[in-house]
């Protein structure tokens, strides 16, 4: 079984490596939206702090979901998607494998990137690190989450806008408590409770989000 | 043992077939025959449980494959009609990330080695993007040389092949039945090798 799943990984990995273009589109496009928000707003640092989490979160969303069309429709399309049904290992495996690699691809250069654009927004080190720390714990669940939506507009005309209709409102609690951590940290509440919440997004999706996506990915192939 | 009990498909509000039984014993082949749209695919997909049936049953050694699951997947090797080969990946790459998803691993001399097989000597490590349709094929193909599985499935295999290649997976599913494998396939052309135990099953008739 991990066996197929460091198959899985490494194909993704490798696929990602040779269409570079796909993942730095993706990176490029949260460097400049979070880049765009001080040359619009101005140099007012109180304001800029205040703001900084809220639109590192939300360039982060919309970064993750630019590339969740990626994720199954190239294997749909090609016919792989049909050879990972018919796999001999439970489907929750290949996906989980697939949402493991597109969150190494598209979130973790998103994670590296944040605290260098939150330097854009005069945080302080310590804003920063729950910044990141909220990051680490809160893109795999985009990535979980998105993989449902995926899924099940698979195949679909319009596909990409379907999507984000599906899955921005399913990010919602993501955001919150991501977003929210920082500020309960600059405001010295302390961000704990926000990450612990955050971590256990992250293992209700570990558990739940490969088993609905597998569902969702036999209704679009039947 | 594949048996097919009263299958009834129905794509869209179209009725494809009903009312379809069937059972294939080792060591023979299956040939699906029918015009354009008559439900050939779709046959292929239900007995390799991606597609549902409305009605009927589908059993292999006497169990639904419903209840089989994942055992039943281990013993069938499936080819549809697109290859599930990747534009970016070598040939190579391809055929043995196809092993591993059918449960296979296969080390990097095996995989040479089939490829060479199919035709294929040379141009291991070229990214599919750059092989003409009939290689593609051969890379999807090349994974018959190499599965263990006891069915295949075999959707329009020999589309776009040679004469040379189509004789080759010709003598290919001769030595699986006499292993005692099943083979089911849909073709439009007639096989020529001899002995092949082909019984036909005709569609939209």
């Amino acid at each position: 079984m991990l066996e197929m799943l460091r198959w899985v990984i490494r194909r993704d990995l490798v696929l990602a490596m040779r269409r570079r273009s796909d993942v730095l589109t993706t990176l490029f496009f949260f460097i400049i939206v979070v880049s765009l928000f001080p040359l619009g707003v101005g140099p007012e640092m109180n304001l800029l702090r205040t703001m900084a989490p809220g639109v590192v979160w939300v360039a982060a969303l919309l970064a993750s979901m630019l590339s969740l069309g990626r994720l199954f429709s190239s294997d749909y399309l090609d016919g792989t998607l049909e050879q990972m049904l018919l796999a001999p290992q439970p489907l929750s495996i290949v996906v989980l494998g697939k949402v493991a690699a597109h969150w190494l691809v598209s979130g973790v250069p998103l994670v590296v990137m944040a605290p260098v654009l939150g330097l854009q927004y005069d945080l302080a080190a310590d804003a920063l690190l729950i910044l990141t720390a909220s990051l680490v714990l809160g893109t795999p669940v985009l990535s979980m989450i998105g993989a449902i939506g995926a899924a099940l507009t698979l195949g679909l005309r319009g596909g990409g806008v379907l999507v984000s209709l599906l899955v921005l409102p399913l990010y919602i609690p993501v955001l919150i408590f991501g977003a929210g951590a920082v500020e309960a940290s600059a405001s010295g509440l302390g961000a704990e409770a926000y990450l612990s919440l955050l971590a256990a997004f992250l293992v209700g999706a570990l558990v739940l989000t490969p088993w609905a996506t597998s569902a969702a990915l036999r209704i679009s192939l039947d | 043992m594949l048996e097919a009990i009263g299958l009834e498909c129905v794509r869209g509000d179209r009725r494809l077939f009903r009312d379809l039984s069937f059972g294939l014993e080792p060591g023979r082949l299956l040939q699906v025959v029918g015009p354009n749209g008559c439900g050939k695919t779709s046959l292929l997909r239900m007995l390799c449980g991606l597609m549902a049936p409305v009605h009927g049953e589908i059993r292999w050694e006497g169990a639904s494959i419903r209840s089989l699951a994942e055992d039943y997947l281990a013993t069938l090797t499936y080819i549809g009609h697109l290859n599930g080969v990747k534009d970016e990946l070598t040939a190579l790459e391809n055929l043995r990330i196809s092993s591993a998803l059918g449960g296979t691993h296969v080390d990097e001399p095996a995989a040479v080695s089939a490829l060479e097989k199919m035709g294929l000597g040379g141009r291991e490590m070229l990214p599919a993007k750059v092989l003409s349709q009939g290689q593609r094929r051969r890379v999807a193909l090349a994974r018959l040389l190499l599965t263990e599985a006891k069915l295949w499935l075999l959707d329009e295999p020999l589309t776009a092949l040679d004469k040379a290649a189509v004789a080759f997976v010709e003598s290919l599913l001769a030595a699986h039945l006499e292993k005692g494998g099943l083979v089911v396939l849909t073709t439009h052309q007639d096989l020529q090798q001899p002995g092949l135990g082909t019984r036909r099953l005709e569609l939209g008739t």
